[in-house]
């Protein structure tokens, strides 16, 4: 579903992606693990489309296209989607206006009929239960005011709403205490699908335990230095990730 | 691959959708401003004998003021001397036919109207609204007096008021915004030539939204409208303005006079939505909307209402206020403006506390985009006798790009020990992080920008007549077209 090829990016002039490669199929839940720094965030970002990161070189094909030709919301319509790891608030416009705007814009693209308010009730109320999120967080204005734990939640909310084909999940358990945690992997693992691929960025083994992956990558300083499955990820929590950025052999991409 | 800023600059030059100009003969006066100009109105009016020596005593008093040259150069607005005599005063459509009986509208006037989304026809004028549409220097239509009147409620053009009801404007005319209280109210007094006239009974509630849509046709001509509100004792009505104009390369006066006068228990909710032509993108034409607008509060526990949604005009000055004199009685001001390309708004409040117990909330709003300035300038005095006042006040700016300006002066006069004054300010940019995370959920640059700008702007629309939020909404986003830069 995603193929990502020497993907050299840069921000501010400084040189962060050093050549990418990594492959992820659909049904597949990868996980993308490494220090602070070492480039996690900006891959998550570029593959949203964020314009302030220079691609310099490399390629990205999303279902066989040129992702990097798409800008953002044409990616966000073909079904890529990124839960933020700062969720920003936007006072004044209510989450649910919102959220129903954002789904009816993809349902067009698809050739879709667009939602009213009636029929859009009862599909995120279904979600709301899923992720056990209380039903005043809809007329709040969107992440304004939010705790932590409920900007994280809200975005997995989005994420079960607009049922992407590609999610990437940047960070989504920071901030989370275990409680909230353990729901929001619920809600993601309810979306576990082989249609769908789910990207999760995370520094840390803790979410993996409630969100096991297929795969695991190691990136550090730019590059992807390792690849295994689920015990790469113990390993790393047993070691540390001076193991891995100390390991002599260049990174060899994982199979697809 | 299209940056957010190339989009937001597309967004903001679409083009101005009212800027038509409708092919009817009109009959004007010859340009300048003299006696005999003032004379002429009053004839063209038919207006009594008194109505022409106010008009008198202002000209003279605005010639004396122009000669002294104190046309207001305080507010943060620039613009090119204006040449007083190089207007035309009068302008109005020409009656045709005659054969069908007077009371029958031009076909003309009506299609402009119908274009404006003013249906004026029996069958299909707008439900649960009455409209006077005033077309240059006139009023062409007046819908549903009749049944107004049934109630008792006096919904009229000025001129038929000055027929009709002299008592009524004798008596209420200047009483708040004297002909002597500013160089462009002195110019209106003196040449005002329609507006509408509201006369809301003791103990009726009005049944419906009263409403005035003015539109400037005629070329070089200056709009000067005069407005007059009366609210008796226990009453209430709701009244809306709209106005547009055509697009024109050269600019064009608009000064106006609005006077609300709210008695016991009364209150008035008075909303605009502004939306003459603002210049091109280059700030080439637009109206001047040179404005002067205040209620007074007089009775106990009365209250008046401004909400105002100002997005057109080339120079907004404007600064509706309320006099509080009343016990009890109540002043509230919600603003949006929205100045894009070249525009500049100077626009803010005055609310001025003589009773005991008055309370005043100012919530204001301005956003600017392109090369737009706008200034909040707001005045809170209360008086020694206002014991237990109480102002609450919040400007808010929002910038989009970085080539525009916002500003706040907030004056705070107090003279008496027990009021109780909450000030409070923002100024935030439209964050590329919100245009991004808003975009990534599948909204285009433009619905992003326009869903950020609505947001900052809710608390006001939530003050309009329902009929005209989504109107108000609908305008923020088309005059925000092309100004994401």
């Amino acid at each position: 579903m995603l193929s990502i090829r020497n993907l050299q990016v840069k921000v501010g002039g400084r040189e962060i992606l050093k050549g990418v490669d990594l492959e992820v199929a659909a049904g597949e839940v990868c996980a993308i693990m490494g220090p602070n720094g070492s480039g996690k965030s900006t891959l998550a970002q570029v593959l949203a489309g964020q314009e302030t990161y220079e691609v310099t070189a490399g390629e990205v094909l999303y279902e066989g296209r040129n992702l990097l030709e798409l800008n953002p919301e044409q990616r966000a319509r073909e079904g890529v989607f990124l839960a933020f790891q700062y969720p920003v608030e936007i006072p004044g416009v209510g989450t649910a206006y919102f959220l129903r705007a954002a789904l009816n814009a993809i349902r067009k693209h698809r050739g879709l009929d667009e939602l009213d308010a009636m029929d859009f009730l009862p599909l995120i109320r279904e979600k709301l239960k899923l992720l056990e999120v209380d039903e005043a967080l809809l007329s709040r204005a969107i992440n304004e005011g939010f705790s932590g734990g409920e900007k994280k939640r809200s975005e997995i909310l989005q994420l079960a709403v607009l049922e992407p084909r590609l999610a990437i999940l940047d960070e989504t358990d920071s901030g989370l205490d275990i409680d909230a945690l353990k729901i929001v992997a619920g809600g993601v693992n309810a979306l576990r699908d082989p249609e769908r691929a789910i990207i999760v960025v995370t520094h840390y083994q803790r979410l993996l335990s409630y969100i096991v992956p297929d795969k695991v990558h190691v990136l550090v300083a730019g590059r992807i230095v390792a690849s295994g499955g689920r015990e790469l990820a113990l390993e790393l929590e047993e070691k540390g990730y001076g193991w891995v950025e100390t390991e002599p052999e260049p990174a060899v991409p994982a199979p697809a | 691959m299209a940056t957010t800023t190339d989009t937001i600059q597309e967004l903001a030059n679409r083009e101005y959708k009212y800027g038509f100009v409708t092919e009817i003969e009109s009959d004007s006066a010859p340009r300048g401003l003299n006696e005999d100009t003032i004379r002429l109105i009053s004839s063209k009016k038919n207006e009594p004998p008194w109505m022409l020596e106010w008009r008198l005593k202002s000209y003279r008093h605005w010639a004396s003021l122009e000669q002294l040259n104190k046309e207001p150069k305080w507010a943060n607005i620039h613009y090119g001397p204006i040449d007083y005599q190089d207007i035309i005063y009068y302008s109005a459509p020409k009656p045709k036919d005659q054969t069908n009986g007077p009371a029958e509208i031009d076909p003309e006037l009506l299609a402009t109207f119908e274009k404006l989304g003013i249906p004026l026809g029996e069958r299909n004028r707008l439900a649960g609204v009455a409209v006077d549409a005033v077309f240059d220097s006139v009023s062409v239509a007046t819908t549903f007096k009749e049944k107004l009147a049934e109630l008792g409620i006096i919904f009229c053009s000025f001129s038929d008021a000055v027929q009709e009801h002299p008592d009524l404007v004798r008596k209420y005319l200047g009483s708040v915004v004297p002909k002597t209280d500013n160089f462009f109210a002195t110019l209106n007094s003196a040449v005002f030539t329609d507006g509408s006239f509201v006369y809301v009974p003791k103990g009726v509630r009005c049944p419906m939204e009263l409403s005035t849509y003015f539109r400037i046709n005629a070329e070089d001509t200056g709009q000067f409208e005069r407005t007059l509100i009366i609210a008796d004792e226990g009453s209430s009505v709701s009244y809306l303005e709209g106005c547009t104009a055509p697009q024109r390369s050269t600019n064009q006066l608009h000064a106006a006079v609005v006077e609300l006068v709210a008695l016991d228990d009364a209150e008035i909710k008075y909303s605009t939505i502004q939306n003459w032509y603002p210049g091109d993108e280059e700030g080439r034409g637009g109206i001047y909307n040179f404005v002067t607008k205040r209620g007074k509060a007089r009775g106990v526990n009365s209250k008046i209402s401004w909400t105002q949604v100002e997005t057109g005009a080339a120079i907004t000055w404007k600064y509706p206020g309320v006099i509080l004199q009343g016990d009890n009685s109540v002043g509230e001001f919600y603003s949006v403006a929205l100045t894009n390309n070249y525009q500049q708004a100077d626009t803010g409040t005055k609310m001025i506390h003589l009773g005991r117990n008055t309370r005043s909330t100012i919530v204001t709003k301005g956003i600017s985009a392109g090369h737009g300035q706008n200034t909040y300038r707001g005045l809170v005095k209360i008086m020694k006798g206002a014991a237990g006042a109480r102002n609450y006040s919040q400007c808010d700016s929002l910038l989009i790009g970085d080539k525009c300006g916002a500003h706040t002066f907030p004056y705070i006069e107090v003279k008496n020990p027990t009021a109780r004054m909450e000030h409070e300010a923002t100024t935030s940019k439209v964050g590329e992080d919100q245009i991004f995370y808003l975009r990534q959920r599948g909204l285009s640059a433009e619905d992003a920008v326009s869903m950020i700008v609505n947001g900052f702007a809710k608390r006001v629309f939530r003050e309009l007549p329902m009929e005209f939020a989504v109107e108000a909404q609908r305008l923020l986003t088309v005059s925000l077209e092309g100004s994401v830069g």
